[in-house]
Protein backbone atom coordinates (compact mmCIF):
# COMPACT_ATOMS: atom_id res chain seq x y z
CA UNK A 1 0.00 0.00 0.00
CA UNK A 2 1.37 3.56 -0.66
CA UNK A 3 0.04 5.50 1.99
CA UNK A 4 2.01 8.44 0.82
CA UNK A 5 -0.04 8.22 -2.11
CA UNK A 6 -3.19 8.61 -0.68
CA UNK A 7 -2.16 11.18 1.64
CA UNK A 8 -1.17 13.02 -0.94
CA UNK A 9 -4.28 12.65 -3.20
CA UNK A 10 -6.49 13.30 -0.30
CA UNK A 11 -4.81 16.36 1.07
CA UNK A 12 -4.56 17.90 -2.79
CA UNK A 13 -8.38 16.95 -2.76
CA UNK A 14 -9.14 18.74 0.79
CA UNK A 15 -6.81 22.08 -0.75
CA UNK A 16 -9.12 22.76 -3.56
CA UNK A 17 -12.16 22.45 -0.62
CA UNK A 18 -9.97 24.63 1.89
CA UNK A 19 -9.38 27.10 -1.31
CA UNK A 20 -13.06 27.43 -1.56
CA UNK A 21 -13.87 27.49 1.59
CA UNK A 22 -16.35 30.45 1.87
CA UNK A 23 -18.47 28.53 -1.07
CA UNK A 24 -18.07 25.31 0.08
CA UNK A 25 -19.74 26.50 3.73
CA UNK A 26 -21.79 29.68 2.48
CA UNK A 27 -24.18 27.20 -0.05
CA UNK A 28 -25.16 24.57 1.94
CA UNK A 29 -25.99 27.02 4.98
CA UNK A 30 -27.89 29.42 3.13
CA UNK A 31 -29.69 26.63 1.38
CA UNK A 32 -30.97 24.96 4.56
CA UNK A 33 -31.21 28.17 5.99
CA UNK A 34 -33.85 28.87 2.98
CA UNK A 35 -35.25 25.13 3.53
CA UNK A 36 -35.90 26.05 7.04
CA UNK A 37 -37.78 29.29 5.94
CA UNK A 38 -40.09 28.14 3.05
CA UNK A 39 -41.11 24.54 4.83
CA UNK A 40 -40.46 25.08 8.71
CA UNK A 41 -41.83 28.29 8.89
CA UNK A 42 -44.06 29.53 5.88
CA UNK A 43 -45.36 25.82 5.42
CA UNK A 44 -44.05 23.85 8.05
CA UNK A 45 -46.50 26.21 10.15
CA UNK A 46 -50.05 24.79 9.00
CA UNK A 47 -48.28 21.13 9.06
CA UNK A 48 -48.59 20.63 12.78
CA UNK A 49 -46.79 17.32 13.30
CA UNK A 50 -45.67 14.32 11.57
CA UNK A 51 -45.38 10.90 13.32
CA UNK A 52 -45.90 13.22 16.46
CA UNK A 53 -42.68 15.41 15.62
CA UNK A 54 -42.74 19.27 14.87
CA UNK A 55 -42.00 19.55 11.47
CA UNK A 56 -39.33 21.96 10.99
CA UNK A 57 -37.34 19.09 13.37
CA UNK A 58 -39.11 16.47 11.01
CA UNK A 59 -37.25 17.06 7.75
CA UNK A 60 -33.90 17.88 8.84
CA UNK A 61 -32.61 14.38 8.43
CA UNK A 62 -34.08 14.28 5.35
CA UNK A 63 -32.24 17.60 4.39
CA UNK A 64 -28.81 16.85 5.48
CA UNK A 65 -29.33 13.76 3.98
CA UNK A 66 -30.20 15.43 0.36
CA UNK A 67 -27.00 17.82 0.48
CA UNK A 68 -24.83 14.92 1.81
CA UNK A 69 -26.12 12.19 -0.97
CA UNK A 70 -25.90 15.37 -3.77
CA UNK A 71 -22.38 16.57 -2.36
CA UNK A 72 -20.85 13.45 -2.18
CA UNK A 73 -21.65 12.20 -5.56
CA UNK A 74 -20.86 15.90 -7.50
CA UNK A 75 -17.43 16.35 -5.12
CA UNK A 76 -16.47 12.83 -5.88
CA UNK A 77 -17.76 13.31 -9.68
CA UNK A 78 -16.11 16.70 -10.10
CA UNK A 79 -12.39 15.27 -8.36
CA UNK A 80 -12.17 12.46 -10.62
CA UNK A 81 -13.25 14.14 -13.72
CA UNK A 82 -11.00 17.44 -13.44
CA UNK A 83 -7.88 15.91 -13.40
CA UNK A 84 -9.23 14.34 -16.53
CA UNK A 85 -10.77 17.24 -18.19
CA UNK A 86 -7.43 19.39 -17.61
CA UNK A 87 -4.95 16.60 -18.29
CA UNK A 88 -3.27 16.30 -15.19
CA UNK A 89 -4.31 12.63 -14.67
CA UNK A 90 -1.46 11.27 -16.29
CA UNK A 91 0.39 11.72 -13.18
CA UNK A 92 -1.89 9.63 -11.15
CA UNK A 93 -1.75 6.86 -14.01
CA UNK A 94 1.59 6.71 -14.36
CA UNK A 95 2.32 6.81 -10.40
CA UNK A 96 3.31 3.63 -8.71
CA UNK A 97 -0.36 3.11 -7.42
CA UNK A 98 -3.56 0.86 -7.49
CA UNK A 99 -6.98 1.69 -8.18
CA UNK A 100 -7.48 1.14 -5.00
CA UNK A 101 -5.62 3.69 -3.52
CA UNK A 102 -6.43 6.48 -5.90
CA UNK A 103 -9.91 5.52 -4.50
CA UNK A 104 -9.21 5.65 -1.23
CA UNK A 105 -7.72 8.92 -2.01
CA UNK A 106 -10.43 10.81 -3.89
CA UNK A 107 -13.46 9.16 -2.46
CA UNK A 108 -12.40 9.62 1.07
CA UNK A 109 -11.67 13.25 0.56
CA UNK A 110 -15.09 13.81 -1.48
CA UNK A 111 -16.71 11.71 1.72
CA UNK A 112 -14.81 14.06 4.29
CA UNK A 113 -15.98 17.15 2.40
CA UNK A 114 -20.07 15.91 2.32
CA UNK A 115 -19.44 14.70 5.91
CA UNK A 116 -18.36 18.31 6.84
CA UNK A 117 -20.97 19.86 5.34
CA UNK A 118 -23.30 17.42 6.87
CA UNK A 119 -22.41 18.61 9.94
CA UNK A 120 -22.45 22.29 9.31
CA UNK A 121 -26.00 21.76 8.38
CA UNK A 122 -27.04 19.79 11.74
CA UNK A 123 -25.25 22.59 13.09
CA UNK A 124 -27.39 25.28 11.33
CA UNK A 125 -30.07 23.33 11.96
CA UNK A 126 -30.11 23.63 15.66
CA UNK A 127 -30.69 27.32 15.50
CA UNK A 128 -34.49 26.83 14.14
CA UNK A 129 -35.78 23.86 15.87
CA UNK A 130 -34.71 21.75 19.04
CA UNK A 131 -33.12 19.24 17.50
CA UNK A 132 -32.74 15.40 20.08
CA UNK A 133 -30.40 12.85 18.47
CA UNK A 134 -31.18 9.47 20.57
CA UNK A 135 -28.33 7.41 18.94
CA UNK A 136 -25.46 9.48 18.24
CA UNK A 137 -23.01 7.03 16.72
CA UNK A 138 -25.47 5.62 14.24
CA UNK A 139 -26.77 9.14 12.98
CA UNK A 140 -22.37 9.27 12.44
CA UNK A 141 -22.04 6.18 11.31
CA UNK A 142 -25.16 6.38 8.79
CA UNK A 143 -23.58 9.54 7.61
CA UNK A 144 -20.50 8.17 6.99
CA UNK A 145 -21.52 5.37 4.94
CA UNK A 146 -23.84 7.13 2.84
CA UNK A 147 -20.78 9.92 2.00
CA UNK A 148 -18.88 6.82 0.84
CA UNK A 149 -21.27 5.29 -0.59
CA UNK A 150 -22.43 7.89 -2.92
CA UNK A 151 -18.66 9.00 -3.18
CA UNK A 152 -17.94 6.25 -4.40
CA UNK A 153 -20.98 6.48 -7.09
CA UNK A 154 -19.91 10.02 -8.03
CA UNK A 155 -16.35 8.78 -8.99
CA UNK A 156 -18.14 6.07 -11.40
CA UNK A 157 -19.76 9.28 -12.78
CA UNK A 158 -16.84 11.02 -13.06
CA UNK A 159 -14.65 8.54 -15.08
CA UNK A 160 -17.59 8.10 -17.21
CA UNK A 161 -18.38 11.35 -17.92
CA UNK A 162 -16.84 12.99 -21.17
CA UNK A 163 -18.05 16.05 -20.49
CA UNK A 164 -19.29 18.80 -18.03
CA UNK A 165 -22.56 18.19 -18.82
CA UNK A 166 -22.81 14.45 -18.37
CA UNK A 167 -20.94 15.48 -15.29
CA UNK A 168 -24.00 16.96 -14.38
CA UNK A 169 -26.68 14.82 -15.86
CA UNK A 170 -26.72 12.23 -13.17
CA UNK A 171 -26.99 13.85 -9.99
CA UNK A 172 -29.84 15.87 -11.63
CA UNK A 173 -31.56 13.28 -13.46
CA UNK A 174 -31.11 10.50 -10.56
CA UNK A 175 -30.04 11.81 -7.14
CA UNK A 176 -32.14 14.86 -6.77
CA UNK A 177 -35.74 13.32 -7.80
CA UNK A 178 -34.57 10.20 -5.95
CA UNK A 179 -33.79 12.62 -2.64
CA UNK A 180 -37.10 14.51 -3.31
CA UNK A 181 -39.40 11.57 -3.14
CA UNK A 182 -37.24 9.41 -0.68
CA UNK A 183 -39.22 11.09 2.38
CA UNK A 184 -36.81 13.63 2.64
CA UNK A 185 -40.51 16.15 3.80
CA UNK A 186 -42.74 13.89 4.43
CA UNK A 187 -43.29 10.07 5.74
CA UNK A 188 -44.28 7.15 3.69
CA UNK A 189 -47.29 6.78 5.70
CA UNK A 190 -48.65 10.03 4.03
CA UNK A 191 -48.64 8.78 0.85
CA UNK A 192 -51.41 6.34 -1.13
CA UNK A 193 -51.05 2.67 -0.23
CA UNK A 194 -49.56 1.90 -4.16
CA UNK A 195 -47.05 4.87 -3.66
CA UNK A 196 -45.58 3.64 -0.62
CA UNK A 197 -45.34 0.25 -2.16
CA UNK A 198 -43.36 2.11 -5.24
CA UNK A 199 -41.46 4.03 -2.57
CA UNK A 200 -40.03 1.00 -1.01
CA UNK A 201 -37.89 0.38 -4.39
CA UNK A 202 -36.36 3.86 -3.90
CA UNK A 203 -33.08 3.40 -2.06
CA UNK A 204 -32.72 6.67 -0.73
CA UNK A 205 -35.91 6.02 1.21
CA UNK A 206 -33.53 3.27 3.35
CA UNK A 207 -30.91 6.19 3.66
CA UNK A 208 -33.42 8.97 4.81
CA UNK A 209 -35.43 6.23 7.11
CA UNK A 210 -32.36 4.91 8.88
CA UNK A 211 -31.18 8.53 9.48
CA UNK A 212 -33.99 9.71 10.86
CA UNK A 213 -34.51 6.61 12.93
CA UNK A 214 -31.08 7.61 14.46
CA UNK A 215 -32.57 11.39 15.33
CA UNK A 216 -36.19 10.56 16.53
CA UNK A 217 -36.45 6.99 16.62
CA UNK A 218 -38.76 6.46 14.15
CA UNK A 219 -38.69 4.77 10.78
CA UNK A 220 -40.57 4.34 7.95
CA UNK A 221 -38.74 0.93 7.06
CA UNK A 222 -36.78 -1.12 9.71
CA UNK A 223 -33.27 0.08 10.63
CA UNK A 224 -31.39 -3.25 9.94
CA UNK A 225 -33.12 -2.68 5.93
CA UNK A 226 -31.67 0.90 5.86
CA UNK A 227 -28.07 -0.52 6.75
CA UNK A 228 -28.60 -3.38 4.21
CA UNK A 229 -29.26 -0.97 1.66
CA UNK A 230 -26.52 1.49 2.51
CA UNK A 231 -24.32 -1.99 2.49
CA UNK A 232 -25.87 -3.27 -0.58
CA UNK A 233 -25.03 -0.55 -2.87
CA UNK A 234 -22.03 0.71 -1.17
CA UNK A 235 -20.86 -2.94 -2.55
CA UNK A 236 -22.73 -2.79 -5.85
CA UNK A 237 -20.09 0.66 -6.43
CA UNK A 238 -16.90 -1.24 -5.45
CA UNK A 239 -17.55 -3.74 -7.54
CA UNK A 240 -17.93 -1.32 -10.20
CA UNK A 241 -15.14 -0.07 -9.74
CA UNK A 242 -13.18 -2.99 -9.71
CA UNK A 243 -14.69 -3.92 -12.76
CA UNK A 244 -13.52 -0.45 -13.88
CA UNK A 245 -9.90 -0.41 -12.90
CA UNK A 246 -9.27 -4.38 -14.21
CA UNK A 247 -10.54 -3.70 -17.63
CA UNK A 248 -9.05 0.15 -17.59
CA UNK A 249 -12.28 1.37 -19.35
CA UNK A 250 -12.18 5.00 -20.04
CA UNK A 251 -8.94 5.61 -18.30
CA UNK A 252 -6.20 3.17 -20.40
CA UNK A 253 -7.73 2.52 -23.69
CA UNK B 1 20.55 4.61 -7.15
CA UNK B 2 21.70 7.65 -8.72
CA UNK B 3 25.29 7.56 -7.62
CA UNK B 4 25.64 3.93 -9.14
CA UNK B 5 24.58 5.06 -12.15
CA UNK B 6 26.84 8.01 -11.85
CA UNK B 7 29.42 6.18 -11.25
CA UNK B 8 28.82 4.13 -14.74
CA UNK B 9 26.78 5.89 -17.31
CA UNK B 10 30.13 6.31 -19.15
CA UNK B 11 30.50 2.74 -19.45
CA UNK B 12 29.97 0.84 -22.60
CA UNK B 13 29.68 -2.67 -23.54
CA UNK B 14 31.71 -2.92 -26.04
CA UNK B 15 34.97 -2.27 -23.55
CA UNK B 16 36.27 -5.53 -21.66
CA UNK B 17 34.45 -5.89 -18.71
CA UNK B 18 37.27 -5.07 -15.68
CA UNK B 19 37.72 -8.59 -13.87
CA UNK B 20 37.35 -7.42 -10.49
CA UNK B 21 34.22 -5.61 -10.76
CA UNK B 22 31.94 -6.28 -8.32
CA UNK B 23 29.43 -9.16 -9.75
CA UNK B 24 25.51 -6.95 -8.77
CA UNK B 25 26.85 -4.03 -10.04
CA UNK B 26 28.19 -4.91 -13.36
CA UNK B 27 24.88 -7.50 -14.17
CA UNK B 28 22.73 -4.12 -13.93
CA UNK B 29 25.23 -1.64 -16.04
CA UNK B 30 24.84 -4.81 -18.65
CA UNK B 31 21.12 -5.13 -18.58
CA UNK B 32 18.85 -2.82 -20.46
CA UNK B 33 16.96 0.21 -17.89
CA UNK B 34 13.87 -0.59 -20.02
CA UNK B 35 13.44 -3.62 -21.80
CA UNK B 36 10.11 -3.89 -24.76
CA UNK B 37 9.40 -7.12 -26.13
CA UNK B 38 6.71 -7.74 -29.09
CA UNK B 39 5.07 -4.34 -28.03
CA UNK B 40 0.97 -4.34 -29.74
CA UNK B 41 -1.18 -1.75 -29.09
CA UNK B 42 -4.49 -1.66 -30.55
CA UNK B 43 -6.89 1.46 -29.27
CA UNK B 44 -10.73 0.95 -28.50
CA UNK B 45 -11.29 2.36 -31.89
CA UNK B 46 -9.66 -0.21 -33.68
CA UNK B 47 -6.78 1.89 -34.28
CA UNK B 48 -3.57 0.16 -34.29
CA UNK B 49 -0.81 2.67 -32.69
CA UNK B 50 1.93 0.05 -32.13
CA UNK B 51 3.14 -3.10 -33.80
CA UNK B 52 5.72 -5.66 -32.90
CA UNK B 53 7.95 -3.05 -31.15
CA UNK B 54 11.05 -4.65 -29.59
CA UNK B 55 13.61 -1.67 -27.66
CA UNK B 56 16.00 -1.70 -25.35
CA UNK B 57 17.01 1.35 -23.90
CA UNK B 58 20.92 1.50 -22.21
CA UNK B 59 21.44 2.68 -18.68
CA UNK B 60 22.65 6.87 -18.63
CA UNK B 61 21.82 7.32 -21.86
CA UNK B 62 19.65 9.95 -23.89
CA UNK B 63 17.90 7.89 -26.30
CA UNK B 64 16.18 10.08 -28.91
CA UNK B 65 13.11 8.65 -30.46
CA UNK B 66 12.21 10.46 -33.85
CA UNK B 67 8.70 9.71 -35.78
CA UNK B 68 6.66 12.52 -38.09
CA UNK B 69 3.21 13.22 -36.22
CA UNK B 70 0.76 9.86 -35.26
CA UNK B 71 3.80 7.32 -35.50
CA UNK B 72 3.16 6.13 -31.78
CA UNK B 73 5.89 8.05 -30.44
CA UNK B 74 3.52 9.27 -27.25
CA UNK B 75 1.28 5.75 -27.29
CA UNK B 76 5.02 4.08 -26.65
CA UNK B 77 6.20 6.54 -23.64
CA UNK B 78 2.43 5.77 -22.53
CA UNK B 79 2.38 1.96 -22.72
CA UNK B 80 5.60 2.63 -20.85
CA UNK B 81 4.68 4.68 -18.06
CA UNK B 82 1.10 2.94 -17.65
CA UNK B 83 -0.94 5.23 -19.47
CA UNK B 84 -2.46 2.81 -21.78
CA UNK B 85 -2.69 -0.30 -21.43
CA UNK B 86 -0.62 -2.91 -24.37
CA UNK B 87 -2.60 -5.34 -26.28
CA UNK B 88 0.79 -7.38 -26.12
CA UNK B 89 3.56 -7.62 -25.08
CA UNK B 90 5.93 -7.11 -22.46
CA UNK B 91 8.05 -3.88 -20.72
CA UNK B 92 10.38 -4.32 -18.07
CA UNK B 93 11.74 -1.29 -16.12
CA UNK B 94 15.00 -2.09 -14.28
CA UNK B 95 14.03 -5.64 -14.61
CA UNK B 96 10.62 -5.38 -12.83
CA UNK B 97 7.38 -5.93 -15.53
CA UNK B 98 5.44 -2.85 -15.37
CA UNK B 99 1.90 -4.95 -15.31
CA UNK B 100 2.52 -7.71 -12.85
CA UNK B 101 5.63 -5.67 -10.67
CA UNK B 102 4.39 -1.72 -11.69
CA UNK B 103 5.10 -0.23 -8.04
CA UNK B 104 8.77 -1.04 -8.45
CA UNK B 105 8.76 -0.56 -12.29
CA UNK B 106 7.17 3.01 -11.79
CA UNK B 107 8.51 4.20 -9.25
CA UNK B 108 11.69 5.28 -10.67
CA UNK B 109 10.36 6.76 -13.74
CA UNK B 110 9.45 10.59 -14.11
CA UNK B 111 7.03 11.90 -17.11
CA UNK B 112 7.06 15.17 -18.65
CA UNK B 113 3.74 15.37 -21.12
CA UNK B 114 3.64 16.73 -24.60
CA UNK B 115 0.95 18.94 -23.56
CA UNK B 116 0.91 21.48 -20.94
CA UNK B 117 -1.57 20.06 -17.76
CA UNK B 118 -1.29 21.60 -14.47
CA UNK B 119 -4.10 22.37 -11.28
CA UNK B 120 -4.98 25.75 -12.55
CA UNK B 121 -4.97 27.27 -9.29
CA UNK B 122 -2.72 25.27 -6.82
CA UNK B 123 0.37 26.98 -5.52
CA UNK B 124 3.71 25.67 -7.96
CA UNK B 125 5.18 23.89 -4.57
CA UNK B 126 2.18 22.30 -3.90
CA UNK B 127 2.09 20.59 -7.38
CA UNK B 128 5.42 19.44 -6.76
CA UNK B 129 4.59 18.19 -3.68
CA UNK B 130 1.55 16.30 -4.66
CA UNK B 131 4.29 14.36 -7.27
CA UNK B 132 6.50 13.42 -5.13
CA UNK B 133 3.86 12.01 -2.52
CA UNK B 134 2.21 10.08 -5.58
CA UNK B 135 4.96 8.17 -6.27
CA UNK B 136 5.40 7.21 -2.67
CA UNK B 137 8.13 9.69 -1.60
CA UNK B 138 8.13 11.44 1.85
CA UNK B 139 8.52 14.70 2.02
CA UNK B 140 11.75 16.05 1.32
CA UNK B 141 11.03 20.16 1.23
CA UNK B 142 15.00 20.32 0.15
CA UNK B 143 14.86 18.66 -2.87
CA UNK B 144 12.09 20.26 -3.81
CA UNK B 145 13.70 23.47 -3.42
CA UNK B 146 16.92 22.70 -4.85
CA UNK B 147 14.74 21.21 -8.23
CA UNK B 148 12.52 24.53 -8.18
CA UNK B 149 16.28 26.47 -8.04
CA UNK B 150 17.40 24.91 -10.94
CA UNK B 151 14.87 25.13 -13.35
CA UNK B 152 14.73 29.17 -12.00
CA UNK B 153 11.01 28.66 -10.42
CA UNK B 154 11.97 29.01 -6.40
CA UNK B 155 10.63 32.96 -6.93
CA UNK B 156 7.57 31.49 -8.27
CA UNK B 157 7.04 28.28 -5.71
CA UNK B 158 3.88 30.42 -4.62
CA UNK B 159 2.12 31.09 -7.52
CA UNK B 160 -0.84 29.00 -8.98
CA UNK B 161 0.35 27.61 -12.12
CA UNK B 162 -2.07 29.58 -14.47
CA UNK B 163 -0.34 32.44 -13.58
CA UNK B 164 2.57 31.06 -15.30
CA UNK B 165 4.31 32.33 -18.56
CA UNK B 166 4.17 29.30 -21.04
CA UNK B 167 7.57 28.76 -20.71
CA UNK B 168 8.05 28.01 -16.69
CA UNK B 169 4.37 26.01 -17.22
CA UNK B 170 6.46 23.48 -19.05
CA UNK B 171 8.95 23.69 -16.49
CA UNK B 172 6.92 23.15 -13.35
CA UNK B 173 6.19 19.83 -15.46
CA UNK B 174 9.93 18.96 -15.56
CA UNK B 175 10.03 19.62 -11.82
CA UNK B 176 7.10 17.54 -11.63
CA UNK B 177 8.92 14.86 -12.80
CA UNK B 178 11.61 14.93 -11.41
CA UNK B 179 9.88 15.66 -7.63
CA UNK B 180 10.53 11.79 -7.12
CA UNK B 181 14.16 11.57 -7.62
CA UNK B 182 13.62 9.01 -11.17
CA UNK B 183 15.87 7.38 -12.85
CA UNK B 184 14.61 7.11 -15.85
CA UNK B 185 13.24 10.61 -17.34
CA UNK B 186 10.50 10.97 -20.33
CA UNK B 187 10.03 13.79 -22.44
CA UNK B 188 7.66 13.89 -24.61
CA UNK B 189 8.29 16.90 -27.15
CA UNK B 190 9.48 18.77 -24.96
CA UNK B 191 10.59 21.71 -26.85
CA UNK B 192 7.54 22.12 -29.16
CA UNK B 193 6.29 25.33 -29.40
CA UNK B 194 9.19 26.59 -27.09
CA UNK B 195 11.29 29.74 -27.99
CA UNK B 196 14.95 29.46 -28.96
CA UNK B 197 16.41 30.60 -25.32
CA UNK B 198 14.06 28.32 -23.78
CA UNK B 199 14.72 25.41 -25.99
CA UNK B 200 18.49 25.57 -24.97
CA UNK B 201 18.07 26.19 -21.39
CA UNK B 202 16.02 22.46 -21.59
CA UNK B 203 19.11 21.00 -23.10
CA UNK B 204 21.13 22.67 -20.52
CA UNK B 205 19.11 20.52 -17.84
CA UNK B 206 18.48 17.55 -19.94
CA UNK B 207 22.23 17.53 -19.66
CA UNK B 208 22.94 17.89 -16.24
CA UNK B 209 20.56 15.38 -15.60
CA UNK B 210 22.55 13.03 -17.79
CA UNK B 211 25.69 13.35 -15.85
CA UNK B 212 24.07 12.85 -12.67
CA UNK B 213 23.07 9.32 -14.40
CA UNK B 214 19.83 9.49 -15.66
CA UNK B 215 18.44 7.70 -17.97
CA UNK B 216 16.48 10.26 -20.48
CA UNK B 217 14.28 9.09 -23.05
CA UNK B 218 13.11 11.89 -25.72
CA UNK B 219 10.47 12.04 -28.31
CA UNK B 220 11.09 14.83 -30.81
CA UNK B 221 10.09 15.62 -34.28
CA UNK B 222 13.04 18.32 -34.43
CA UNK B 223 15.50 16.86 -35.86
CA UNK B 224 18.18 19.15 -34.73
CA UNK B 225 17.60 18.25 -30.70
CA UNK B 226 18.21 14.72 -31.72
CA UNK B 227 21.31 15.35 -33.07
CA UNK B 228 22.03 18.18 -30.35
CA UNK B 229 21.69 15.58 -27.52
CA UNK B 230 21.07 12.19 -28.35
CA UNK B 231 23.32 9.03 -27.98
CA UNK B 232 21.35 6.93 -29.66
CA UNK B 233 18.31 7.14 -31.76
CA UNK B 234 15.46 5.46 -32.80
CA UNK B 235 12.90 5.97 -35.92
CA UNK B 236 9.20 5.16 -35.47
CA UNK B 237 6.94 5.63 -38.25
CA UNK B 238 3.37 3.88 -38.61
CA UNK B 239 3.49 2.17 -34.94
CA UNK B 240 6.74 -0.03 -36.08
CA UNK B 241 10.27 1.04 -35.14
CA UNK B 242 11.65 1.37 -38.07
CA UNK B 243 15.88 1.66 -36.99
CA UNK B 244 17.68 2.24 -33.85
CA UNK B 245 21.29 3.05 -34.15
CA UNK B 246 24.17 4.79 -32.66
CA UNK B 247 23.66 8.43 -33.52
CA UNK B 248 27.13 8.67 -34.42
CA UNK B 249 26.70 5.54 -36.85
CA UNK B 250 23.75 6.47 -38.10
CA UNK B 251 25.00 9.24 -39.56
CA UNK B 252 28.15 7.59 -40.94
CA UNK B 253 26.59 4.53 -42.13
CA UNK B 254 23.83 6.51 -43.73
CA UNK B 255 24.50 9.91 -44.06
CA UNK B 256 26.38 10.31 -47.35
CA UNK B 257 28.10 12.91 -48.28
CA UNK B 258 28.10 15.61 -51.64
CA UNK B 259 30.68 17.54 -53.21
CA UNK B 260 28.97 20.08 -55.48
CA UNK B 261 31.53 21.48 -57.84
CA UNK B 262 31.38 25.13 -59.65
CA UNK B 263 32.00 25.50 -63.09
CA UNK B 264 33.20 29.59 -64.44
CA UNK B 265 31.63 28.03 -68.01
CA UNK B 266 28.82 25.89 -67.94
CA UNK B 267 28.66 22.75 -69.70
CA UNK B 268 26.29 21.22 -72.01
CA UNK B 269 27.02 17.59 -71.19
CA UNK B 270 28.84 15.35 -68.94
CA UNK B 271 32.42 15.03 -70.45
CA UNK B 272 32.89 11.20 -71.74
CA UNK B 273 36.17 11.49 -69.10
CA UNK B 274 34.06 12.45 -66.34
CA UNK B 275 31.35 9.62 -67.31
CA UNK B 276 33.14 7.18 -64.61
CA UNK B 277 31.97 9.52 -61.97
CA UNK B 278 28.41 8.85 -62.16
CA UNK B 279 27.71 12.50 -61.40
CA UNK B 280 24.78 15.03 -62.03
CA UNK B 281 25.02 18.44 -63.61
CA UNK B 282 22.72 20.92 -62.72
CA UNK B 283 20.21 22.35 -64.93
CA UNK B 284 22.03 25.66 -65.87
CA UNK B 285 25.24 23.87 -66.68
CA UNK B 286 26.85 25.42 -64.15
CA UNK B 287 27.29 22.82 -61.73
CA UNK B 288 28.34 18.99 -61.05
CA UNK B 289 27.39 17.13 -58.18
CA UNK B 290 29.20 13.96 -56.61
CA UNK B 291 27.78 11.89 -54.44
CA UNK B 292 30.27 9.98 -52.42
CA UNK B 293 30.44 7.52 -49.45
CA UNK B 294 32.64 8.52 -46.68
CA UNK B 295 33.26 5.13 -45.04
CA UNK B 296 34.48 3.59 -48.05
CA UNK B 297 38.46 3.28 -48.64
CA UNK B 298 38.57 6.18 -51.06
CA UNK B 299 36.28 8.91 -52.19
CA UNK B 300 37.70 9.10 -55.26
CA UNK B 301 37.81 13.42 -54.71
CA UNK B 302 41.10 13.43 -55.78
CA UNK B 303 40.59 11.47 -58.89
CA UNK B 304 37.46 13.77 -59.89
CA UNK B 305 39.09 17.08 -59.10
CA UNK B 306 42.03 15.90 -61.50
CA UNK B 307 40.13 14.86 -64.39
CA UNK B 308 38.15 17.70 -63.87
CA UNK B 309 41.28 19.47 -64.29
CA UNK B 310 42.57 17.36 -67.35
CA UNK B 311 39.43 18.24 -69.00
CA UNK B 312 39.99 22.02 -69.19
CA UNK B 313 36.89 22.66 -67.17
CA UNK B 314 37.48 26.00 -65.13
CA UNK B 315 36.49 25.61 -61.35
CA UNK B 316 35.18 28.97 -59.79
CA UNK B 317 34.36 26.90 -56.04
CA UNK B 318 33.87 23.23 -54.33
CA UNK B 319 31.53 22.60 -51.65
CA UNK B 320 30.74 19.68 -49.78
CA UNK B 321 27.93 18.61 -47.59
CA UNK B 322 27.28 16.08 -45.20
CA UNK B 323 23.88 14.69 -44.75
CA UNK B 324 21.55 15.91 -41.98
CA UNK B 325 19.85 13.44 -39.62
CA UNK B 326 16.43 14.83 -41.23
CA UNK B 327 18.07 13.90 -44.68
CA UNK B 328 18.39 10.43 -43.18
CA UNK B 329 14.78 10.31 -41.40
CA UNK B 330 12.90 11.89 -44.50
CA UNK B 331 14.69 9.45 -46.78
CA UNK B 332 13.87 6.76 -44.08
CA UNK B 333 10.29 6.98 -42.98
CA UNK B 334 9.23 7.61 -47.55
CA UNK B 335 11.33 4.56 -48.25
CA UNK B 336 8.35 3.03 -45.41
CA UNK B 337 5.94 4.92 -46.56
CA UNK B 338 6.58 3.25 -50.50
CA UNK B 339 6.02 -0.09 -49.34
Amino acid sequence: MNFHAIASIYRFEMSRFFRTIGQSIVSPVLSTSLYFVVFGAAIGSRIEEVDGLDYGAFIVPGLIMLTILTQSVSNAAFGIYFPKFIGTIYEVLSAPISFIEIVIGYVGAAATKSFLIGLIIYITANFFVDLPVNHPGWMLAFMFLTCISFALFGFIIGIWAESFEQLQLVPLLVITPLAFLGGAFYSLSMLPPIWQTISLFNPVVYLISGFRWAFFDQADVPVFASLLAVAAFMLLCLGAIALIFRTGWKVRN
Amino acid sequence: MLALNAAHHTYRPSKQVPTLRIIVPTERVLSPIISIQGLHKVYDSGFTALTDVNLEIERGEIFALLGPNGAGKTTLISAICGLVRQTRGTISIDGHDTVDDFRKARSIVGLVPQEVSLEPFEKVLNTIRFTRGLFGKPGNEKHLEEILRELSLWDKRKSPTSQLSGGMQRRVLIAKALAHEPEILFLDEPTAGVDVELRKAMWETVNRLRERGVTIILTTHYIEEAEAMADRIGIISKGRILLVENKKELMTRLGGKQMTIELVEPIAAIPDSLQRFSLRKSEDGHELIYDYDISADRSGIASLLSAVSSEGLMVKDVRTRQSSLEDIFVDLVNEDGAQ
